[in-house]
C-alpha cells in the first residue's frame, strides 16, 4: 500500500532561475490575485450608496472589526489591516481544499510558518508602538522578575504552536482524506470534506483571535492567551 | 527489531496515547461551557468564543503528537 507521499516534503513544480517554485506559492499568488481582484472590482467607484459586491465587504470589515473590538477593547484601526487580511487569506486559503485539484497551501508548514513569523514581529511592533521600550520591555517581567525566562519562552513557544495548529489541522484533514479516498472513493469522502470545510474555517478563525490576543496582550490590554 | 519497525510502533504509540489526554480534556471544557450556556443562554457569545480559542489550544497538544508520529515516519534523522 503507498500513501499519498511525504507531507512534510515540498512539491516543485517549476524553477524560476535558481529559485524552485512550489504548489504551494503559486495557490498562495492565485489566492492572492482573487482576493485583490475582489477588492478591487467591489471598491472601485466606492459609493455611499452602495452596491451588492461593496455591501458585502463592507459586512466582512465590520464584523471582523468587532470581533476584534472585543478582544483588543480599543481602536482596531491600525490592527484590522493585519488582522482582516489574516483571516480572509487563511479562509481562502483552507477553503482552496475544496476546488478539485487545488491543495491547500496552509497544508505545508512553510506557509503557516510564514504567517506565524509575520504574527510574531507584528505583536512586537504594535508592543513597541503603544507602550514604548522601556513599558514595552518591562512586560515581560510581569508579575514577577523571576518569570522573565518563562515569558520570553512562552514568546517563541506559542509562535511555534501557532504555526503547528494550523499546519498540522490542515494537513492532517488532508491526509485523512487521502487515506479515505483509498479505502472507499465514491460517496464515503463526501462527509469528511464537509467536515474539512468546517475545520478550514475555525482554524482560520482561531488563527486571527490568537494573533488579536497576542496583540491585545503586547498592548497592555488583555490577558496573555 | 530495526529502527523502521520501532519508529512505526513509536509512531502509532505517540498518537494513540497523546490523543488520550487531549480528549479528556477537550470533553470537560465543552461539558463546562454547556453548562455555563444553559444556565445564562445570554452569554453564549462570549462562551462559544473562548470555548473554541480553548479547545484549539488543547487540541494543539493532540496536534504535537501527531507531527512526532509524522516526523517519525516520514523524515525520521535515525532511519538511513
Amino acid at each position: 500500500m503507498t500513501m499519498e507521499g511525504n507531507p512534510l516534503a515540498t512539491d516543485v513544480l517549476f524553477q524560476l532561475g535558481p529559485v524552485p517554485i512550489s504548489t504551494a506559492v503559486v495557490t498562495t499568488w492565485a489566492i492572492m490575485l482573487v482576493l485583490v481582484v475582489i477588492s478591487w472590482l467591489g471598491m472601485r467607484p466606492m459609493r455611499v450608496h452602495p452596491g451588492a459586491l461593496q455591501l458585502m465587504l463592507e459586512l466582512v470589515v465590520e464584523t471582523i472589526s468587532t470581533q476584534v473590538q472585543e478582544i483588543v477593547r480599543r481602536d482596531t484601526r491600525p490592527y484590522l489591516p493585519l488582522l482582516a487580511t489574516l483571516f480572509l487569506f487563511l479562509v481562502f486559503a483552507n477553503l482552496s481544499a475544496a476546488i478539485p485539484g487545488a491543495k491547500p497551501p496552509t497544508g505545508h508548514v512553510e506557509t503557516p510558518a510564514t504567517l506565524a513569523a509575520i504574527v510574531f514581529l507584528s505583536v512586537h511592533y504594535f508592543g513597541l508602538r503603544a507602550q514604548g521600550v522601556r513599558g514595552y520591555l518591562a512586560h515581560y517581567t510581569r508579575p514577577n522578575l523571576l518569570l522573565l525566562p518563562l515569558n520570553v519562552l512562552a514568546e517563541i513557544t506559542r509562535t511555534f504552536s501557532l504555526m503547528v495548529r494550523l499546519f498540522g489541522n490542515i494537513m492532517s484533514h488532508e491526509f485523512v482524506l487521502a487515506i479515505v479516498v483509498f479505502l472507499a472513493g465514491l460517496l464515503l469522502p463526501i462527509p469528511f470534506m464537509l467536515l474539512g470545510i468546517l475545520i478550514g474555517l475555525i482554524q482560520a478563525y482561531i488563527f486571527t483571535v490568537l494573533a488579536a490576543v497576542f496583540i491585545g496582550a503586547a498592548l497592555g490590554s488583555s490577558e496573555a492567551g | 527489531m530495526t529502527i523502521e519497525m520501532l519508529s512505526i510502533i513509536g509512531a502509532a504509540i505517540a498518537v494513540s496515547f497523546g490523543a488520550i489526554g487531549p480528549a479528556l480534556g477537550e470533553g470537560r471544557a465543552i461539558a463546562a461551557a454547556m453548562d455555563a450556556i444553559a444556565r445564562q443562554p445570554e452569554s453564549a457569545g462570549p462562551i462559544s468564543r473562548t470555548l473554541f480559542v480553548g479547545l484549539a489550544m488543547i487540541e494543539t497538544m493532540a496536534i504535537y503528537c501527531l507531527v512526532v508520529a509524522l516526523l517519525l515516519l516520514y523524515a525520521n534523522p535515525f532511519a538511513g
